[in-house]
């Protein structure tokens, strides 16, 4: 590789060099306020940005060059690294995929397990979004409240699986752990003293006149551009797109469950952060109803199906447990996967979630695509701050939620 | 994991109709399609305005070198949805080389920006027509295309060779 130091090519050099008042900010990739690693070359016209160039890569760590070398259980460990804010919801919306791909049916209850992780994902991931939110606009003590209670949900993790941070949590065909009643217990703990919490960021928060006005009217995206950008999640339904992949393509068993989908039409950063509040209130209506009807039975498949790597009293005491263990672990044998490609997405608490997965017959997946929903959303930046002033670029920012790990992947 | 029955006969047999040489297969219940490179443009365009798949949900590539039965080296992955009835359709286009072009997607979805970028930064396929051609997760010095199975997983020494700048040079 040659060792030329290229500049950074902006794309209207021609045109910007004509104005000499315009000036070039550099912002990031190390700065408080982008939270991650990634940077923007801001031209700014006294304090109004007149153009943005996002530029990223700097996180780029080839996952999906991993994901051709690992094999479908090992590489939910990279997803983890992915949206590090959500690791659960990563891991269930790879497994998805990989049991569509394998065309596996899990039980009702791994199903319910799924989705209690998923869920009490969403709110972690909320949190810090609104939280991180309030903290660059000024609004401090909400950061503190909000990760107050996401530490509560990592010790939900940690009581479940083991880990707190990378949770690593879902196999194919189940889960890692099954689910016990200390965790049932802390999840009813939470349920019940959650809604102060959100209520004391709604004191501080919705009537703040400081927040308000950097957040009304800021970065203001439309429902048809929305869609011509490909938004989901949050960011979407703020601007008045009413799609939700639990809704419209209903995955695990939310058909069985009861809750809205938050929308607001205005498309602002007080929108966006408006329908993260309500999905957060969703999400604990649903973590309670999931909490209080986990279906009993088996939480993994049945050992027959060769598909769930088995326990070790299993391994260790039975000729069957031994061979399917040996069977699956081998590098050469492992999951039989058709040659065939398939497309799975969740509804992650970012925006849709998914990965293409083409299968060759072997135990690791020939292209692992990951259709990250950060980096759709990072290529709206320079369309929602293009006219606003230099401290609305970190409100566009954190309402937006860019996690740089899953942005560059 | 339920196959969807929102992929309906209805839209099966109207994309029958209108792209009747265009191989058309399901699996687990989704609906894809293969259309050639050169009519790429066209049959986009009559998908976003006929038949109403207004969001690009994803640009993606396979590299079949390695693939067992491949005839092409290249396929394309163009995810479409349709937010209104809420249907979802696949179109995969095959390149070989030397002609690793198509149109750019950019006129019909803005979201098709920085996926391209990411098809040509990750597998070296261009995209006429898109306004900002250039690497988005790579630096613009780097020669090759990573994704590409003649790549190998360690790189090519581009993690050994860095410039380093020394103190008295700084």
């Amino acid at each position: 590789m040659p060792v030329t130091q290229a500049p950074f090519q902006t794309r209207n050099l021609a045109h910007d060099e004509a104005q000499e008042y315009v000036w070039t900010l550099n912002f990031g990739p190390q700065h408080p306020a982008t939270h991650t690693t990634l940077r923007l070359v801001l031209k700014l016209d006294g304090e109004r940005v007149l153009d943005a160039m996002p530029d990223i890569g700097y996180l780029h760590s080839g996952f999906e060059k991993l994901g051709e070398h690992l094999d479908y259980n090992q590489y939910v460990t990279v997803t983890d690294r992915m949206n590090y804010i959500s690791p659960m919801a990563n891991n269930v919306a790879w497994h998805l995929a990989v049991e569509k791909l394998l065309g596996l049916e899990i039980t009702p209850r791994c199903k319910y397990v799924r989705m209690l992780v998923a869920e009490l994902a969403r709110i972690s991931d909320h949190l810090l979004c609104c939280g991180a939110m309030g903290l660059d606009l000024g609004a401090f003590t909400v950061f503190l409240y909000a990760f107050y209670q996401r530490e509560r949900i990592y010790d939900i993790f940690e009581t479940l699986c083991g880990a707190r941070f990378t949770n690593s949590y879902t196999r194919v065909g189940g889960v890692m752990h099954d689910i016990t009643p200390q965790v049932v217990q802390k999840v009813r703990e939470f349920v019940r003293t959650f809604p102060r919490t959100l209520a004391d960021i709604e004191r501080l928060l919705h009537r703040n006149r400081i927040f308000i006005d950097r957040t009304r009217g800021v970065g203001v995206l439309s429902k048809e551009d929305a869609i011509n950008f490909g938004c989901s999640g949050p960011v979407a339904r703020a601007s008045g797109v009413t799609r939700d992949l639990r809704k419209d393509e209903p995955y695990l068993a939310y058909e069985e469950l009861d809750f809205q989908v938050p929308c607001a039409s205005e498309g602002d950063c007080l929108a966006r952060y408006l329908v993260r509040i309500e999905e957060m209130k969703e999400s604990l209506k649903l973590v309670d109803q999931i909490v209080e009807n986990i279906p009993p039975g088996p939480v993994n498949l049945d050992m027959d199906q060769r598909v769930i790597i088995p326990g070790k009293d299993q391994v260790y005491q039975s000729i069957e447990g031994l061979i399917t263990h040996f069977e699956l672990i081998m590098w050469n044998r492992g999951l039989e996967v058709p040659c065939e490609e398939c497309y799975h997405a969740i509804e992650s608490p970012n925006g849709e979630l998914g990965f293409y997965l083409v299968g060759d017959g072997t135990p690791r997946a020939y292209r692992a695509r990951c259709r990250p929903p950060s980096f759709i959303h990072f290529a709206l930046f320079p369309h929602l701050i293009c006219g606003h002033t230099l401290s609305d670029v970190v409100a566009v920012l954190g309402s937006l939620n860019i996690i740089a790990a899953e942005l560059d992947r | 994991m339920s196959d969807r029955p929102s992929y309906d006969e209805q839209l099966q047999q109207r994309l029958r109709e209108a792209f009747p040489e265009y191989p058309l297969s399901t699996f687990r219940g989704q609906l894809r399609m293969v259309a050639p490179a050169a009519e790429l443009m066209s049959t986009m365009r009559r998908l976003k305005e006929e038949f109403g798949f207004d969001m690009l949900v994803d640009v993606t590539c396979v590299d079949y070198l390695h693939y067992r039965g491949a005839k092409d080296r290249f396929g394309l992955v163009y995810l479409l949805a349709d937010t209104e009835n809420n249907r979802r359709l696949t179109v995969r286009v095959y390149l070989n080389e030397p002609e690793l072009t198509v149109p750019s997607m950019y006129p019909l979805w803005k979201a098709a920006d920085w996926l391209e970028r990411e098809v040509w930064d990750m597998f070296g396929i261009r995209f006429a027509g898109h306004p900002d051609h250039r690497r988005i997760l790579l630096p613009e010095e780097f020669t090759a295309h990573p994704l590409r199975k003649d790549y190998p997983l360690q790189g090519r020494g581009e993690r050994h060779n860095f410039p380093v700048l020394t103190r008295p040079e700084s």
